[in-house]
């Protein structure tokens, strides 16, 4: 199937940047897309520019006093004190020139995605820039400083109306998102990630399943430390399919973090790029088969920069360009390029080899643990 | 932290002559499982819980209910003398009382009068806001020699680099007495700096370590 996708791309994402030390790294998102020039998936016309969000845009999410305190930290004018009352200047959201200029163009370029797919210019939109999903209210958090995803599904909510669904893969728990929807029955989120039990952010058990009116539009997928993509992709093909079949969304927003991948430095699940073929895979037949394609991609988490992150996100536009992952070997273009700055060797297929994955000595266990949890899960969706 | 700021303060309590009847319809208007019973002075008498009612009158679920056992006393039924804690005691200490005592629910008594009480629910809520879990945090352990001033030789190098720390709990070491496991809750997602300062500095981590750990 060829679909009519959009791209969000500008070389401004490479400002939202904490340091050379620090594991958050945009170019990753050039990575991708310069992968995907080189495979000839990617054309100059299927390319949209980000643009700044308003404050009013900001607003739809986040406190005034927080947007205040992000542009004093833009100059340099915020006190370290106020600063960490606001989660800035911490090791791991550290403050930096324009940071607010740079957060609040990741966010406008989530809300052109939005854009895109609604007016009917594309059917699918994809903002590797964004899903920054640990922001929250008033507070910067995990290398989160403006939510683009919330603020994203606010913005659907308020000028479309329109009932969202939305799909974090990431192996961090998307909170952010979360709490801002904890209570309304007309966003629902399910956030597959690695237990909270040792990894940050801790939340997203599986009883975390809303309030008020919005009790029963929250799914949380815990799963254990080194899973694998038999285990990972099990849960999340039962869960989204049947999520979509009680939910019946009019748009998918799926966060794209590639952080399960068995490579990241700063999770412990055990995924290869299987998973990542088969996650958007999914994603773009649900959107088809529920929402008339209606799809927006956002990016996220993903440490392993060179080897992980470019083969992953790219694989999301291949699916929705072209309906299919791509195979085979990555373009020699590619590899010529990058690999004298690549601190690692680059990958030289699409695919990776199961051997980069050790021998788990708890498997079992920990794929029985896994269903469980989905059966938890899912407890109040097979009633309605 | 102090029994007094976990109690719950508004109470349901009923006098050792009211009937199973209406300890039974108590029990279902406010959904609780245990019912204080209270002399005139509000001392506590005895307790009864949803498990007493059911055991005493094992007819009443049935169709052939006897309308008599319904209307029996509360004192023929209650559990006495009543185990009570006080509001200053520390909920570490009354945690063992559970424990020991298979209890579900404690009053507590100020100057013989009847305060609050606390549920296990509520103790266990507690525990759960002492280990810290339920705020962003990541989660490191250590194996370290139990020793005077380890805790802030390790703590220091949180310090170093402006962690914040949402819990500590230490254990023992399986039988081993020359060391103890450290558990610290720390507000970071990017724990790898600290990790790799705390192996520096030659402490063994039991979490996140590379038993399982993919090839990197
Ligand atoms: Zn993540």
């Amino acid at each position: 199937m060829t679909c009519n996708a959009s791209f969000v791309f500008s070389d401004s994402y490479l400002n939202y940047h904490f340091h050379s030390d620090h594991p958050f790294n945009q170019l990753r998102v050039v990575l991708a897309k310069e992968l995907l020039e080189a495979v000839n998936t990617l054309q100059p016309s299927d390319m949209i520019e980000p643009r700044q969000a308003t404050d009013a845009e900001l607003e739809l999410f986040h406190d005034k006093a927080y947007i205040q305190a992000v542009k004093q930290a833009s100059t340099g004018k915020l006190p370290e004190e106020k600063g960490l009352e606001f989660g800035l200047g911490t090791e791991d959201t550290p403050v930096f020139t324009n940071m607010h200029e740079a957060s609040s163009m990741l966010v406008g370029g989530s809300l052109n995605a939005v854009d895109a797919v609604l007016e009917g210019k594309s059917t699918h939109s994809l903002n590797l820039g964004g899903g920054l999903h640990h922001g929250l209210k008033r507070k910067a958090s995990g290398f989160c400083v403006y939510n683009d995803g919330a603020i994203a599904i606010k913005y659907l909510r308020k000028k479309y109306d329109v009932k969202v669904l939305y799909v974090d893969t990431d192996a961090h728990h998307g909170d952010g998102v979360q709490w801002a929807f904890y209570e309304d029955p007309n966003v629902c989120t399910l956030s597959i990630h690695e237990t909270g039990r040792y990894l940050f952010p801790g939340t997203g058990n599986v009883n975390e399943r809303g309030i008020k009116a919005g009790h029963g539009y929250s799914f949380n997928l815990p799963v254990d430390a080194f899973t694998e993509d038999e285990s990972f992709l099990q849960v999340y093909e039962s869960a989204f399919e049947e999520i979509c079949a009680f939910f019946k969304p009019d748009i998918i927003v799926t966060q794209n973090g590639a952080d399960a991948h068995a490579y990241d430095p700063l999770t412990h699940l055990c995924t290869t790029m299987t998973a990542y073929e088969r996650i958007p895979m999914l994603a773009h037949k649900m959107a088809h088969e529920y929402c008339n394609g209606n799809w927006v991609a956002l990016g996220g988490g993903g440490y392993d920069m060179w080897r992980a992150v470019p083969r992953a996100w790219a694989q999301v536009w291949n699916v929705m360009k072209t309906g299919q992952p791509q195979t085979g070997k990555i373009p020699d273009m590619w590899l010529r390029k990058w690999q004298p700055q690549a601190p690692v060797t680059l990958p030289q297929y699409w695919h990776d080899e199961p051997s980069i994955v050790p021998e788990i000595p708890r498997r079992a266990e920990i794929t029985e643990k896994n269903a469980k949890f989905l059966l938890s899960a899912l407890k109040y969706t097979k009633q309605k | 932290m102090l029994v007094e700021s976990i109690m719950t303060k508004n109470i349901q309590t009923l006098p050792p002559d009211a009937t199973i009847a209406e300890a039974l319809q108590l029990l279902q208007q406010y959904h609780i499982r245990h019912i204080p019973i209270t002399n005139e002075k509000n001392h506590v008498i005895g307790i009864v819980s949803d498990r007493d009612i059911r055991d005493a009158s094992p007819s009443v679920f049935s169709k052939s209910a006897v309308q008599s056992e319904l209307q029996h006393e509360l004192q023929s039924i209650m559990s006495q003398p009543v185990i009570t804690i006080h509001p200053l005691d520390f909920v570490e200490e009354i945690a063992s009382i559970f424990y020991e005592k298979e209890f579900a629910c404690l009053p507590v008594v100020s100057n013989n009068e009847l305060i609050g009480i606390v549920t296990e629910k509520d103790m266990l809520h507690t525990l759960i806001q002492l280990t810290g879990t339920n705020v962003q945090s990541s989660h490191i352990e250590l194996k370290v020699p139990h020793r005077p001033g380890i805790l802030p030789e390790v703590t220091a190098i949180f310090g170093k680099h402006k962690t914040n720390i949402t819990s500590v709990l230490v254990y023992p070491y399986h039988d081993d007495p020359n060391y103890k496991i450290l558990v610290f809750r720390i507000q970071t997602m990017n724990p790898v700096p600290v990790i790799e300062d705390l192996r520096k500095a030659g402490y063994e981590l039991l979490w996140p370590n590379h038993m399982a750990g993919p090839t990197r």
